[in-house]
């Protein structure tokens, strides 16, 4: 078992919304733990995910989302209204909280504690103007050739 | 109760995916070669969870059990 290639998993990381940037850092972080080398590249706005300033707050829409859950129904046009994206954020966190769920920033510190390879992607901080000083510490800035040399030797690809 | 004797115990119970696959596995990185780690947790998902973890890192799982809503597993760190 030992002498085997180590398995290898990559994930494209490309929204920027709280509960799109869960699920690659869960099997990030537990692929690491099962021995799978793992890489996590971000693009568009999966960078806002490895923004120091914004991966805190990452926000999530109840707009044009039906499968939000609210306390009472209402049609989802509501969710268009001012304070509604805040609302609908404050009331998933709290969710998270209640089954002691770890932050984006908690999630993305045993990320990289595990070396789980952090990519973000050129071309997008180009366009924001968002610079290597920006990124979380760890996170490296690489293209399109850096996911698809490691993705070509990878067991798992995932566009999330 | 179990009839083996845990080198270590780590309590998990409260946390949910992915946390408690991530808390044994740091705890196993921890253990020495040989030596038995006790796991207590509540996470349901942790059944068939911690199973892969331990068989995919080539550690080996000694009893699984379950006791008012508890799962107690015991593991063996693999030696080297």
């Amino acid at each position: 078992m030992s002498e085997e290639q180590p398995k290898r998993m990559a994930i494209i990381a490309s929204k920027g919304s709280l509960d799109m940037a869960y699920p690659p850092l869960i099997l990030a972080s537990t692929a690491a733990a099962m021995d799978v080398e793992t890489m996590i590249f971000y693009t568009f706005y999966g960078v806002d995910i490895v923004n120091k300033h914004k991966y805190a707050n990452l926000k999530v829409a109840p707009i044009a989302n039906p499968a939000m859950p609210s306390p009472v129904p209402m049609p989802n046009i509501i969710g268009m209204l001012p304070g509604m994206t805040a609302l609908g954020t404050m009331m998933m966190k709290s969710m998270m909280a209640k089954i002691n769920w770890p932050s984006i920033p908690e999630m993305m510190e045993v990320c990289l504690e595990m070396d789980v390879k952090m990519v973000a992607c050129t071309p997008t901080l180009e366009m924001t103007g968002v610079t290597q000083a920006d990124l979380v510490e760890g996170v490296k800035v690489g293209g399109a050739a850096d996911y698809l040399d490691f993705g070509l030797d990878a067991n798992i690809n995932l566009f999330v | 109760m179990s009839a083996i004797t845990p080198d270590e115990v780590v309590d998990l119970k409260g946390l949910n995916c992915p946390m408690p696959v991530l808390k044994t596995k740091k705890a196993l990185d921890k253990t020495e070669g040989g030596k038995i780690l006790r796991v207590d947790l509540t996470d349901a998902g942790s059944k068939s969870d911690l199973p892969a973890m331990i068989k995919r890192t080539g550690n080996e799982l000694l009893e699984m059990s379950e006791e008012g809503g508890v799962y107690t597993f015991y593991i063996k760190k693999k030696m080297g």
